[in-house]
């Protein structure tokens, strides 16, 4: 059996990551990234927010996309759970519902990277004409 | 919720949510005594006395985004449905303890899920500004993780690099194996 890694290895992974690391110096404004909050209260868990946002995180990083995957609340939309938001650069946040794997290969594939809206968008609220 | 683990990302989004700046997750395995422990600890805010009695009823929430508040009375049933039990402990400004006792063996126990997804999602949160103390314990041994250590270890290596990330991912798998936690 392989010996198993501990804080020693994690401190030789450190250097070595280190000097790759300025490369990605963008990677300090969030707002320069593609940005995804998964919807992560007790309704999303129960339908598998885990499962979507493990996914984004690998295939974002198998692809070569530079995104922010971070949790956040529920957004009060518990029945279209697993719900994200998801925000490009410079544009306004888009909330998508039922986000399973395949929606999820869908949004990546089509909204990230070619800017064509997905199905399963949960509208805003729009405000009052008067406003 | 499916399995234990689940229960455990969603019991800690609570301690989150009440600004923890640490938080402790501990199970002990008891199989002499036929027991599974599951010790969720935070130094948030804390609840008041009113809001401890209320807190693990479903239909009590402090989001305004909706009405229910699932997350500990769900805990809770299944604890009891399997044969343990379930204690919540909170103090304003001090924190608040969460500790469920399951069946170790018993047949309505939920499985532990995957332990590692879950732990891994929490503590490799770019934006989270909490800290976590792992540790599981069983007959064989006991396995220790604290956020502030490999924090610390990186510098000023993200602890969302995904190379961090696989790494933390193979030395927490590979640990859990060595002292053989029960599914």
């Amino acid at each position: 059996m392989n010996k198993i890694k501990t804080l020693a290895d994690l401190k030789k992974l450190q250097s070595e990551v280190q000097s790759k690391i300025k490369l990605r110096e963008k990677g300090d404004i969030p707002e320069s990234l593609v940005q995804i909050k998964v919807s992560m209260a007790t309704c999303g868990i129960a339908s598998g927010a885990k499962e979507t946002m493990n996914y984004f995180i690998e295939e974002l990083d198998h692809q070569g996309i530079d995104a922010l995957v971070t949790q956040t609340g529920c957004m009060g939309y518990c029945y279209a759970e697993p719900t994200i938001e998801l925000t490009l650069p410079g544009k306004e946040p888009i909330v998508y519902g039922f986000v399973n794997k395949t929606k999820a290969l869908e949004i990546i594939e089509k909204h990230i990277k070619l800017n064509e809206l997905v199905d399963g968008i949960i509208p805003v609220n729009y405000s009052s004409i008067d406003n | 919720m499916k399995d234990l683990s689940l229960h455990i990302l969603d019991i800690v989004q609570n301690s989150i949510r009440a600004g923890a700046k640490l938080i402790g997750i501990e199970i002990n395995e008891h199989p002499e005594d036929n027991q599974l422990v599951i010790t969720i600890t935070d130094d948030g805010t804390g609840m008041s006395q009113e809001q401890l009695k209320l807190a693990i009823d479903p239909f009590y929430t402090s989001r305004t985004t909706r009405k229910v508040g699932l997350g500990l009375s769900l805990f809770k049933q299944n604890a009891e449905m399997a044969g343990g039990s379930f204690i919540l402990e909170s103090e304003q400004g001090r924190g608040t303890k969460v500790i469920a006792t399951f069946g170790l063996r018993h047949l309505d126990r939920p499985i532990m899920g995957d332990l590692v997804g879950t732990l891994l999602l929490l503590i490799t949160d770019a934006q989270s500004e909490s800290d976590y103390v792992f540790k599981h314990q069983t007959q064989t041994g006991t396995f220790e993780l604290d956020t502030r250590q490999i924090r610390q270890t990186l510098e000023n290596v993200p602890i969302n690099h995904p190379e961090v990330r696989s790494f933390l991912k193979e030395m927490i798998q590979e640990n859990l194996e060595q002292i053989q936690i029960s599914e």
